[in-house]
């Protein structure tokens, strides 16, 4: 019984990050239109920053968080006038298509500068206190990753209060619903894309300096995080940036329990299996309105 | 009328219609000739990869490139022929009736998915079948995570000039069957379904019909490259052709050569490797970081790829002269 309790713990920390990453893929997907399957490798690159951060300078990840959201920011800004800016003058099916052929080459040049700058190693940071945890009842909550799941609600409540209650985020929403009424209404679309796509970025580089304290990265995970932020956007249905937090909960249980039920080597295809039974039988989601 | 409306399809192809095949064929034979003149067996195997590339970006191609449909999980098939291949040969099978039966295995496994995966639209059709052939990767790298390695005697008696011919003959037999596919019937409705799905059903094109018959071509030229794959590699990990690296890389081969055509595929695979070659020396990732700004430019810009700059050009040379 404690063994459940204990793994389902652990698959809610890590379902906490799987709603970040999805949270910032969705934003993307929502407002620009564009599915930017190089989000693993934004992901993959905060984790880096993070790292470097604590090897070369020793700060700690969770204060340099800030640092490395900052600068995903800035590389989510790079991104958007170098490449997706490009992308905005197409339509709908195209728009999505083109952008998933050219994020998927971004993935290609980000993940071998990253393999050419930081060799294949794989890369955790163990932190002084990694050890230490909460003992309640019989399981064991390790003070690192309770702080993880802390930190992923904080942001995406931080992520709510900007779109709900900010003018900017208000933008946000307008252009996510209807670009053209948004422009009409005197929205400056193009600078909507710009720090939407920066925003998405940062909060790729959240997830990533999340997962390597205590998970690890390599040059080569993006394309598996892409893939857990697409099901986990699956999930909670396309339009719905909020409900990937749940949504990645959600995704990070059924892992633990598929885990435990069929053996570990299940855990990848359960969530993989989950995500095509979605898309065939319910397409809007969970929470999705489109 | 509609032979004519055919024919015009061709492109390059003309009144002149005799050209390219003799070109083709002329080719076609110096390639086969290689092993005879070049002793190197690293330049074999280079050409081997050529021709194993040009029979996977030419299967990809005729899904995506006549089709319209943006598989992302092509690997899968290539996997698939890979696996059955292998495990019925080194059972004892003869490898030619070991090299069909792979190809067909990927067919079945593309015509059990093709139904359900065509009801999905654009991007998730996209994301779907790269979602498909990651459980299938999975499940091999798990169910079959031991390498697996030709027996003593295969070794022995191992010739790669065989494999290339073999290779080469995959090529040639792929990009034919794309060229005949092209021009035909069958091929007009492909590119109907491509341009516009309304209007080709509006006309009485059987659109999901036309999908699964070009996914069973694709995924059949797929599985006998993967079957190529698992008769050249001595050993290798059974998950490894399942890898998305081998979707990719066709993508990008067809992508940067010119999607849609038949010369694309080939044009792009020969590009594709002989870079490779090249830049493994220096710097093994600038290759790939090198293409992928290519493919970029390409999506963005260039929509055409190389095909396209090539005939852009002989426009130029033959409208202005030798003046610019």
């Amino acid at each position: 019984m404690q063994t459940i309790v204990q793994n389902l713990a652990f698959g809610l920390f890590v379902g906490g990050i799987y709603g970040v990453a999805a949270a910032g893929l969705a934003l993307v997907f929502g407002v620009l239109k564009i599915l930017n399957v190089a989000h693993g490798e934004l992901l993959m690159f905060g984790g880096y920053i993070s790292f470097w951060l604590f090897s070369l300078l020793g700060l700690d990840p969770f204060v340099s968080l800030l640092i490395t959201m900052l600068s995903l920011f800035v590389i989510g800004i790079v991104l958007d006038r170098l490449v997706f800016r490009y992308l905005t003058h197409l339509h709908g099916e195209t728009r999505i298509k083109n952008s998933l052929l050219v994020s998927f080459g971004l993935t290609l040049i980000l993940q071998n500068a990253a393999l050419a700058s930081f060799t294949a190693d794989e890369r955790t940071i163990q932190l002084s206190y990694s050890a230490a945890g909460i003992a309640i009842g019989g399981i064991t909550l390790p003070l690192a990753r309770l702080l993880s799941l802390l930190i992923t609600f904080i942001g995406i409540v931080a992520l709510h209060l900007f779109l709900q209650r900010t003018y900017p985020g208000k933008a946000v929403r307008a252009v996510a619903e209807d670009g053209e009424s948004a422009a009409l209404a005197g929205i400056n679309v193009g600078r909507v894309y710009l720090y939407t796509m920066a925003l998405g970025a940062a909060l790729a580089g959240m997830a990533g300096s999340l997962v390597v304290i205590g998970y690890g990265i390599a040059p080569d995970i993006g394309l598996s995080w892409t893939l857990k932020a697409l099901v986990v956007i699956t999930l909670a249905g396309t339009g719905s940036v909020l409900g990937a937090f749940p949504a990645g909960l959600l995704l990070g249980l059924v892992e633990a329990i598929s885990g435990m039920a069929f053996g570990s080597i299940y855990r990848e295809t359960a969530g993989l299996v989950m995500f095509l039974l979605v898309l065939l039988l319910r397409p809007s989601g969970l929470f999705g309105r489109a | 009328m509609i032979e004519r409306a055919v024919r015009s399809q061709a492109g390059a192809l003309g009144a002149r219609g005799w050209r390219w095949p003799a070109v083709a064929a002329v080719l076609a034979l110096a390639a086969a000739a290689a092993p005879l003149v070049v002793a190197r067996d690293d330049i074999i195997n280079l050409l081997f990869r050529i021709c194993l590339f040009v029979t996977l970006a030419q299967s990809w191609n005729m899904l995506a490139g006549f089709t319209g449909q943006t598989s992302l999980g092509h690997a899968a098939f290539f996997g698939i022929g890979a696996l059955v291949t292998r495990g019925l040969w080194l059972a004892g099978a003869p490898f030619a009736g070991a090299l069909m039966l792979g190809g067909l295995a990927s067919t079945a496994f593309a015509m059990i998915i093709g139904v359900p995966t065509f009801r999905l639209r654009g991007a998730y059709f996209a994301i779907g079948t790269l979602g498909i052939a990651e459980v299938l990767r999975i499940t091999v790298a798990q169910g079959m995570p031991l390498i697996t390695s030709l027996p003593a005697q295969q070794i022995v008696g191992y010739s790669l000039a065989g494999r290339y011919e073999l290779a080469l003959g995959m090529a040639l037999a792929t990009s034919a069957v794309a060229a005949l596919l092209l021009r035909s019937p069958l091929g007009l409705g492909l590119q109907a379904v491509r341009e516009d799905e309304e209007a080709a059903r509006a006309t009485g094109v059987n659109v999901l019909l036309h999908k699964l018959l070009a996914l069973a071509l694709s995924s059949l030229f797929a599985g006998l490259a993967g079957g190529v794959f698992a008769y050249q590699q001595v050993s290798y990990y059974p998950a490894a052709p399942f890898s998305p690296i081998w979707t990719f890389d066709a993508l990008l081969i067809t992508y940067v050569g010119g999607l849609g055509t038949i010369v694309g595929p080939v044009l792009g695979a020969l590009f594709f490797i002989l870079v490779q070659d090249r830049l493994a020396l220096s710097l093994e990732q600038a290759h790939q970081i090198i293409f992928g700004v290519l493919f970029i430019v390409v999506v963005l810009i260039f929509p055409g790829g190389l095909i396209e700059g090539w005939r852009r050009l002989r426009r130029r040379w033959r409208k202005g002269g030798w003046s610019k």
